[in-house]
C-alpha cells in the first residue's frame, strides 16, 4: 500500500514563506585578487556599486597572499544577471584580477529552531558547518538567551541551492545536534515521504 | 435481531465510558438490530457476571468491582470460562511487554471472540501475531480507539478512503503533549509550569513521562505502520525526541516566523519530534485536540481532529468498531 521514494513530494503543509526571499535572485560569488596597497577593495566596490549589485558578503583572505603577493578576496553578491560582463569588465580595467566569478543560486530556504546551549556549544562552529558546504548557508539567526544555565533557544534560516542540498544541510544540522546535544527542530514541510 | 454478548475487560476510566455508552445506545443498537449484551465485566478485584445482561446502573457508581462482583474470576480465566460472542478489552497499557491486555486478546481471540479494544501495548508488541490470531480462528481484532482517541483514522484510511494509495500520516497523537505546547506558547511560560497545569487540571499524569518523552506518540506510530502500511516494524525503530527540551523562547521564535511547534508522529518516516508546524496548517489543533492528516494519491490530504482522551470519547470508537463488526460488508459476500 505504501509507495516508497514516490516522485510527488509531500509539501501540503506550506504556505509560510517568508517574504524577504528573494527566490530567484541571481546571486554570485565571485573571487578576486588585490594588490597589497591601501585603497584596493574601495576599487573593486566601485563596479559592484555602479551595477546596483547588493554585496552580501565580503570576507578578505589576508593571511592567504598568493606567490605573486595578491590578497585573494570573496564577495558574495546579488544582482542582475546581465550586469555580470560589464562588471567583471570594469575590474579588470581597474587592475583587478578576477579569478572567479559564478552563479550561486539559493532557491529552496527552511526554518529551523535549536533549543540547547547553542552558544557554549560553539555556535559559531555550527553555523560554519552548515556554510562550509557551498550549497547551503544560514541566513538568519535569532538568538534567545533566558539565563545563565538556561537553555537558549535559536532560529535560524538556512537556504540551498536545491531541495536535496536542503535535506543534506538539514542531516548536517542533525549531527551536529546530537553531537552537541541540542534540540532541533524541523519544519514539516522540508521532510517528503 | 442479532444477539451479541460483550465480555468487558478492564473497569477503569475507559471500561466505565463503555458500560455508559453501551446503556445510553441500547435503543439505537436495537433499532439497528443489534441486542448487545453486557454478560460481563471484569477487573483486577474480580468479574461480574449476567447472562441476563448486567445492569449498568447497579456497577457504574462503583470505582471498582470489589463490592459488585460474583466471581473471583480474572483475566484470561474469566475470557475463557465466560460464553461470550466478543471481548472489549481496555485495562492498562503496557509498552514494553503489552500485559496483562496481551494475554487477554490472545486468549479472546484464540477461543473464536472478536476483540475491541482501546489498549496499545499488545498491539505495538505483537500486532501481526494477534492479527494473524485472529484470521486463524475467523474473528475480527478492531482498535480504532488506540490512535487519536474517538477521532475516526483507522476505519477512514481502512474503508472510507480504500482505492488510494496511502503516502503517509502525520499528526497529533497525544493530548496532553499537546495541551502543555499550546499553553507554553499562550501564556509563554515555561514547561514545568504548564504541565503543573495539566497535572491539576487530570490532563497530565502525576508520573507524565510516558505522554512527555513522546512514548505514547511513538506507540501510535507502530500502530499504524504495521495495520495500515505493512510494515512490520517494533517500538525501537522508532526515533522519538519528546516535549520536554521545548523552551518557551523556541516557542516565540517560531511563532514571530509563523509556526508553531507540535509534537509530531510520521509514518513511514517513523519519528516522533517537536516539529515546525505552519499557523493555520489544519493539523497545527490546539489544547488537548488530536489531529491527523492522510496523504493520498487520489483524494489529496484529508485532514481529520477531534478528543484524542476522554472516557465517554474514547467509548465511542469502541462503539463503532463494535457495531462496524456486525455490519461488516464483504466484496466478496455480495454474490
Amino acid at each position: 500500500m505504501l509507495i516508497k521514494n514516490s516522485t510527488q513530494a509531500l509539501f501540503p503543509l506550506n504556505g509560510t514563506e517568508d517574504p524577504g526571499i528573494m527566490r530567484n535572485a541571481m546571486r554570485l560569488s565571485m573571487d578576486l585578487e588585490l594588490q597589497d596597497i591601501p585603497g584596493q577593495l574601495m576599487l573593486a566596490l566601485q563596479p559592484l556599486r555602479d551595477s546596483k549589485a547588493n554585496i552580501i558578503s565580503v570576507v578578505h583572505h589576508r593571511d592567504r597572499k598568493t606567490p605573486r603577493g595578491m590578497i585573494p578576496v570573496r564577495f558574495v553578491v546579488e544582482m542582475d544577471r546581465s550586469r555580470l560582463e560589464t562588471v567583471k569588465k570594469q575590474l579588470a580595467d581597474s587592475g583587478i584580477s578576477v579569478v572567479r566569478a559564478g552563479e550561486d543560486r539559493f532557491i529552496e530556504a527552511i526554518s529551523v529552531v535549536l533549543v540547547g546551549h547553542i552558544l557554549d556549544s560553539d555556535l559559531g562552529d555550527t553555523v560554519k558547518r552548515i556554510d562550509s558546504t557551498g550549497f547551503a548557508e544560514v541566513m538568519d539567526l535569532s538568538l534567545t538567551m533566558p539565563g545563565v544555565d538556561e537553555p537558549s533557544s535559536a532560529y535560524l534560516r538556512i537556504r540551498a541551492t536545491g531541495k536535496a542540498e536542503i535535506q543534506k544541510a538539514l542531516t548536517i544540522l542533525r549531527e551536529v545536534g546530537s553531537e552537541k546535544k541540542l534540540l532541533v527542530i524541523e519544519p514539516i514541510e522540508a521532510e517528503a515521504v | 435481531m442479532r444477539d451479541v454478548k460483550v465480555s468487558l475487560v478492564g473497569y477503569g476510566i475507559v471500561g466505565h465510558g463503555v458500560v455508559e455508552v453501551l446503556n445510553r445506545k441500547k435503543k439505537l443498537l436495537r433499532d439497528m438490530g443489534l441486542n448487545l449484551k453486557l454478560v460481563s465485566v471484569t477487573d483486577h478485584t474480580g468479574t461480574v457476571v449476567s447472562e441476563g445482561g448486567i445492569d449498568a446502573e447497579k456497577i457504574l457508581g462503583e470505582r471498582t468491582l470489589q463490592n459488585v462482583a460474583t466471581t473471583s474470576m480474572k483475566g484470561k480465566e474469566a475470557i475463557l470460562a465466560i460464553d461470550s460472542d466478543l471481548v472489549v478489552e481496555v485495562t492498562p497499557t503496557n509498552i514494553v511487554h503489552g500485559q496483562p491486555g496481551l494475554g487477554h486478546m490472545e486468549a479472546a481471540l484464540s477461543s473464536g471472540k472478536h476483540v475491541v479494544t482501546s489498549n496499545k501495548g499488545p498491539l505495538v508488541v505483537a500486532y501481526s501475531r494477534l492479527e494473524e490470531l485472529a484470521r486463524d480462528n475467523g474473528v475480527m481484532l478492531k482498535f480504532e480507539a488506540t490512535v487519536g482517541g474517538t477521532m475516526p483514522l483507522i476505519s477512514l484510511v481502512e474503508r472510507t478512503l480504500v482505492g488510494n494509495t496511502f503516502y503517509g500520516i502525520r499528526g497529533i497523537f497525544n493530548g496532553t503533549c499537546n495541551y502543555i505546547l499550546t499553553r507554553m506558547a499562550e501564556e509563554g511560560i515555561p514547561y514545568t509550569h504548564a504541565l503543573s497545569e495539566a497535572q491539576d487540571l487530570g490532563i497530565a499524569e502525576a508520573d507524565p513521562s510516558y505522554d512527555v518523552e513522546g512514548v505514547d506518540t511513538a506507540g501510535k506510530v507502530v500502530i499504524l505502520a504495521n495495520s495500515l502500511f505493512n510494515m512490520n516494524i517494533k517500538y525501537s525503530d522508532v526515533d522519538v525526541t519528546g516535549i520536554t527540551g521545548v523552551t518557551p523562547e523556541a516557542l516565540a521564535l517560531a511563532k514571530k516566523r509563523g509556526y508553531v511547534i507540535k509534537l509530531i508522529g510520521d509514518v513511514p518516516a517513523l519519528t516522533v519530534r517537536p516539529t515546525l508546524v505552519p499557523i493555520g496548517s489544519p493539523i497545527a489543533v490546539a489544547g488537548t485536540l488530536n489531529s491527523a492528516a492522510i496523504y493520498t494519491d487520489l483524494s489529496g490530504t484529508i485532514t481529520v481532529t477531534g478528543l484524542g482522551a476522554g472516557s465517554i470519547e474514547t467509548a465511542s470508537a469502541i462503539l463503532s468498531d463494535i457495531i462496524s463488526i456486525y455490519r461488516t460488508k464483504r466484496i466478496d459476500a455480495i454474490f
